[in-house]
């Protein structure tokens, strides 16, 4: 099962590196819709640096949702999916190799590059690391409740206004308490609670959605 | 519970051939005779006007006691008394939403299209109640509060589970299988039922501008005795009023599906 596993993130990561302008869009995505806000509201230091941590985290939501319809679109239209389904391996062990590589493909890059927005917003040192490990730790719940998303979407005509419908609803709590370990951070707080939290909503995700996404995936292809 | 195993193969026989006659049991109550949509056409046609009459009674008796009756609040005036209809209609989002993903965890579990039928049938009533308790919530808001929004827990989870009834409704328009649209809606229903309990305890966790529950069932109520009758009329109105509009699409929703089968065509030759 493990071997499985390892087999599976390490040729989904070879076709993301293969593709990796796949991965530099959503990574300039990220940069320029973080970049547009200063623009639309001011460059008055006082409001970015209140505005930084949730614009950082609303724009890290909206990379990451974007990069969803890669999740499994490409094996659906040419029948890997179906060998996968067809597979002894449990699907949700499969799934959750997959949703493993898409989030270091996908979402890792944000993480990385996400301090160097919040310097943007001229957040202090350890609201940098803060924002970093609060990113850390929400994104995979994104990505593991956006798969379940892209599972049900999958095939269907617009699908990715509608996968928007289905998941931003979803992803709220991960963007409030992200948001708000940041925000306490720069305010001198403690931000352990919320990082838990998210650890908590990450775990739980990650518990939950496999299932989920298999049933949603044995569904589009009934 | 020995009959429902008994007659479980039935059910799905049923299930998946629309025009074969109920089937019977000679023991006990067969518990999934309704479970197929043609045993189950009738019944909502009955039971709908029924409800549909108990919720313009209760709706009149309700708003009767709230207008005429309650007294005035010593804080709010009158501004309070849209409490008759915003409280309900902010249960019944609520409640629906519970509702339609049992229907559609049922659906999901012993593989009957009724199921999925009633859960599609539910949305638009819960988005319907779910969109009343925010507007109402503005039109309460802005005497009270002096603002017409604010970004309090459980206004924002309120309008998170309007998004979550339309994001239900537009994977099934946007599905044109019907059995795969109840399907993929039930995982989604089951999945959005999280946010139920988020919404129910926001305001326990971040304990903002909205008021705390007046009501529970450990305590005694901290309103007036009137007021809170009136309340519960309208409750139960509103429940009447659920249950009849339900039955009423899940009707049209079996005669859509099932138009192919010789029951619906015999139906609605007789219409004529």
């Amino acid at each position: 099962m493990l071997a499985v596993m390892r087999g599976v993130i390490v040729r989904d990561l070879t076709l993301a590196w293969r593709r990796r302008s796949d991965v530099f869009t959503s990574m300039i995505f990220f940069v320029i819709v973080a970049s547009l806000f200063p623009l639309g509201i001011g460059p008055e230091p006082k409001l970015l640096l209140a505005i930084g941590p949730g614009v950082v985290w609303v724009a890290a939501l909206l990379a990451s949702m974007l990069a969803l319809s890669r999740l499994f679109a490409s094996d659906y239209a040419d029948g890997t999916l179906e060998q996968m389904l067809l597979a002894a391996t449990p699907l949700s062990v499969i799934v959750i190799a997959k949703v493993i590589a898409h989030w270091i493909a996908a979402n890792l890059p944000l993480v990385l590059i996400a301090p160097l927005l919040g310097l943007q917003f001229g957040l202090p040192a350890d609201a940098l690391a803060v924002l970093a490990l609060a990113l850390a730790l929400g994104t995979p719940s994104l990505s593991l409740i956006g798969a379940i998303g892209a599972a049900l979407t999958l095939g269907l005509r617009g699908g990715g206004v509608l996968l928007a419908l289905l998941v931003l609803p979803l992803y709220a709590p991960v963007l409030i308490l992200g948001s708000l370990a940041v925000e306490a951070t720069a305010a001198g707080l403690f931000a352990q609670p919320y990082l838990l939290l998210l650890a908590a909503l990450s775990l739980g995700a990650l518990s939950l959605a496999p299932w989920a996404v298999s049933a949603a995936l044995r569904i589009s292809y009934e | 519970m020995i009959y429902i195993k008994l007659s479980l193969p039935n059910a799905l026989q049923d299930s998946a051939m629309p025009s074969a006659t109920p089937p019977t049991t000679p023991h006990g109550i067969n518990w999934f005779k309704y479970s197929s949509p043609q045993a189950f056409f009738p019944v909502a046609g009955a039971l709908a006007p029924c409800f549909a009459v108990l919720a313009a009674v209760l709706c009149v008796v309700g708003l009767y006691i709230g207008f005429f009756i309650a007294p005035n609040d010593a804080q709010q005036g009158e501004s309070y008394r849209i409490i008759f209809i915003h409280v309900p209609a902010a249960w019944m989002s609520m409640l629906i939403y519970l509702v339609m993903a049992f229907w559609a965890g049922m659906g999901l579990a012993f593989n009957t299209r009724l199921s999925g039928m009633m859960a599609t049938a539910l949305a638009p009533t819960g988005a319907m109640f779910t969109f009343l308790a925010l507007w109402t919530g503005a039109l309460w808001g802005k005497p009270t509060w002096g603002t017409w929004w604010v970004w309090d827990a459980r206004l924002t989870s309120e309008l998170l589970l309007l998004f979550l009834y339309f994001g239900f409704m537009a994977l099934q328009a946007a599905i044109d299988d019907p059995r795969r649209a109840d399907k993929a809606g039930a995982v989604l229903a089951l999945v959005g039922v999280i946010n139920i309990p988020i919404i129910y305890f926001s305001v326990q966790w971040w304990n903002t501008l909205h008021q705390g529950a007046s009501v529970s069932l450990k305590s005694a109520p901290t309103m007036a005795m009137t007021m809170f009758t009136g309340m519960m009329v309208m409750v139960f109105a509103c429940w009447a009023y659920a249950i009849a509009a339900a039955l009423w699409r899940v009707r049209c929703i079996i005669l859509e599906r099932e138009r192919r089968s010789d029951w619906v065509n015999a139906y609605l030759e007789a219409q004529k």
